[in-house]
C-alpha cells in the first residue's frame, strides 16, 4: 500500500484505466437506465413511480459507502500519514455529500406519491439528512484554514467521529418502528426485491460505484496537478528572472517519500 | 490526577474571575426561550405540550456558543501548546478542561431550566425527569462539544464552523432527552431514556478525550 503513497505512481497507474472505467461507468449506467425504465415490470401496486427506486436506492448506498471510503482515508492518513489518503478522502466528500442529496431528493419525491408527504420525521429520512450535514460539516472544516494539510488533518478525525451515524443509518429501520420498509436487498435470507427489478438495480448501484471511482481519480489527479503547480510556483518556475528545469515526476513527489523505491 | 485538578481549578478560576461567561451563557438560555411564546403563540396549552423540546434546543444552543471559550483564550495565548508538552496525559488535562466548562454553563443551564419550565407551562410532572436528563445530558454536550472545539482551532470563522461541526452529534442527547420529558409528561416510566442517556454519557467519557487531544495536538503540530 505504501508503494502506492508516491503521486507519481498513482497518476502513472490510473492513467491507463480511467478511460476504460470510464466507458465501463457509461455501459453500465446504460444499460441500468434502459432495464430500470423500459426493461422492467411496473410495480403491482405502486406503478411506474416504483421505477423511482433504481435512482434512490444506488444514491443511499453511495451516500454511505462514500461516508465509510472517507472514514477509512481518515484514519489511514492519521495512522500511517498517507499523502494520498488526505487527499482522497478531501475528494470523496463532495461526492457523497451529493450522492447524499440526490437519495435524500428522489425519496421525498417517491414519498409524495406513496406515503402522500414530501417529508416525514422517520428515524432513516432523519439520519440521512444528519449524514448530510456531518459531509457538510467536514467540507467545511478542511476548508476552513490556510494550511490545506492542517484542515485535511481535522478533518479526517471528524470523518471518524462521525462514522457512529452510519451503522444508526443503516439499522435505523430495524431498530425502530418506521414508515421507511424494512432492508430488502442485502439481508440475511437473501434479498426481497423480485428478480426482474434486481437486475436494473444491481446495474444502477455497479454503475454508480463505478462512477465514484472516475470522479475520484479525476478529483485526486486535479488535487495532485494544482499541488504541482503551487510547488513550481513556490520553486521559481515561472519565475522569469531564475530560469530553472526542474521538471518531471520529481515535483509531483516532493516532500512524499519521493526516495522511495517503485 | 494532581494536573487535572490544578487545571480544573485554574479554568474554574478564571471563568469565576470574568464572571460574565457563565451568566452570558445562562441570558443566552432564557432569552432564547423566551422567543418561542413569540413565535407560536401565547396559548398555554401549545407552550406545554412544545416546552421540554424547547428547553432543550435552547440548552443545545447555549452549550455550543460557549464551547468557543474551552480552548480558543488558550490556544491564543500559547497556555495550550504548554499544556500539551507537560509530562501529564494530554487525555486528563482535556477532561479537566471539559468538567469546568461543565460547571460553568452546563450546571447554571439546569438551575435555569425549571424555571423556564414554569414559564412555559410545563407540567410538574416532568421536573424530575426534566433535571436528571438535563444532569445526564449536558456533561455529554461539553464531552462532544469538545472535540469540535479543539478541531476549529486556527480555523478561519471557528464560530460559526463549529455549530455545523457539533449540533449533529448532538442530536442523540436531543431526542432522548425530549423524550425522557415527554414520557414523564404522559405517565409513562421514562428510565429506558434516561438509561440510554447514562449510555450516551459513558461512551462519551471514555471515547471524547482521546479524540480531543488527538485535535489539540493536531492543532500544534
Amino acid at each position: 500500500m505504501h508503494r502506492f503513497a508516491k503521486p507519481s505512481v498513482f497518476l502513472n497507474l490510473t492513467a491507463p484505466i480511467l478511460p476504460w472505467l470510464s466507458v465501463l461507468t457509461a455501459i453500465l449506467i446504460a444499460a441500468g437506465l434502459y432495464f430500470a425504465l423500459i426493461g422492467s415490470p411496473v410495480d403491482y401496486q405502486q406503478g411506474d413511480t416504483v421505477r423511482i427506486m433504481y435512482i434512490h436506492v444506488p444514491a443511499a448506498w453511495m451516500g454511505l459507502f462514500c461516508y465509510v471510503g472517507m472514514a477509512v482515508c481518515g484514519a489511514m492518513s492519521l495512522i500511517w500519514k498517507h499523502p494520498l489518503a488526505d487527499i482522497c478522502a478531501r475528494a470523496t466528500a463532495p461526492i457523497g455529500a451529493t450522492f447524499t442529496a440526490l437519495c435524500l431528493i428522489t425519496g421525498s419525491l417517491w414519498g409524495e406519491p406513496m406515503w402522500g408527504t414530501w417529508w416525514v420525521w422517520d428515524a432513516r429520512l432523519t439520519s440521512m439528512l444528519i449524514l448530510l450535514f456531518l459531509y457538510l460539516g467536514y467540507i467545511a472544516l478542511v476548508n476552513a484554514f490556510d494550511d490545506p494539510e492542517r484542515g485535511s488533518k481535522a478533518g479526517s478525525a471528524l470523518a471518524l467521529v462521525g462514522a457512529v451515524n452510519v451503522p444508526i443509518v443503516k439499522f435505523s429501520v430495524d431498530w425502530w418502528n418506521t414508515l421507511h420498509q424494512p432492508a430488502s436487498i442485502m439481508r440475511m435470507d437473501g434479498p426481497a426485491v423480485d428478480p426482474s427489478m434486481q437486475l436494473p438495480l444491481a446495474l444502477m448501484i455497479l454503475g454508480f460505484t463505478a462512477y465514484y471511482f472516475v470522479v475520484l481519480i479525476l478529483r485526486v489527479r486535479l488535487e495532485l496537478n494544482e499541488r504541482r503547480i503551487r510547488a513550481l510556483h513556490l520553486s521559481g518556475m515561472f519565475d522569469d528572472r531564475s530560469p530553472q528545469t526542474n521538471t518531471g515526476k520529481q515535483s509531483y513527489d516532493a516532500g512524499h517519500n519521493a526516495e522511495a523505491k517503485e | 490526577m494532581n494536573g487535572f485538578l490544578a487545571i480544573l481549578q485554574r479554568d474554574l478560576r478564571l471563568a469565576l474571575r470574568q464572571g460574565a461567561d457563565s451568566v452570558m451563557v445562562v441570558a443566552f438560555f432564557i432569552v432564547t426561550t423566551t422567543l418561542f411564546p413569540f413565535g407560536v403563540g401565547p396559548e398555554a396549552n401549545i407552550l406545554a405540550r412544545i416546552a421540554s423540546g424547547v428547553i432543550w434546543v435552547s440548552a443545545l444552543l447555549a452549550a455550543m456558543l460557549s464551547l468557543e471559550r474551552v480552548f480558543q483564550t488558550d490556544y491564543e495565548d500559547g497556555t495550550l501548546e504548554l499544556l500539551t508538552l507537560s509530562p501529564v496525559s494530554l487525555e486528563l488535562l482535556v477532561l479537566g478542561k471539559v468538567l469546568a466548562h461543565w460547571l460553568t454553563t452546563g450546571l447554571p443551564l439546569i438551575i435555569a431550566a425549571p424555571l423556564m419550565a414554569v414559564m412555559l407551562n410545563m407540567d410538574q410532572d416532568g421536573f424530575i425527569t426534566l433535571i436528571t436528563a438535563m444532569l445526564l445530558g449536558t456533561p455529554a454536550l461539553s464531552l462532544i462539544g469538545a472535540i469540535g472545539a479543539a478541531l476549529i482551532l486556527g480555523a478561519r470563522r471557528g464560530g460559526v464552523l463549529v455549530s455545523l461541526l457539533v449540533l449533529p452529534l448532538y442530536i442523540p442527547v436531543l431526542i432522548f432527552g425530549a423524550g425522557a420529558v415527554e414520557a414523564a409528561l404522559l405517565g409513562i416510566s421514562a428510565t429506558a431514556q434516561l438509561q440510554i442517556m447514562a449510555a450516551i454519557l459513558l461512551l462519551a467519557l471514555t471515547a471524547t478525550p482521546f479524540a480531543t487531544a488527538h485535535a489539540v495536538r493536531q492543532a500544534m503540530e
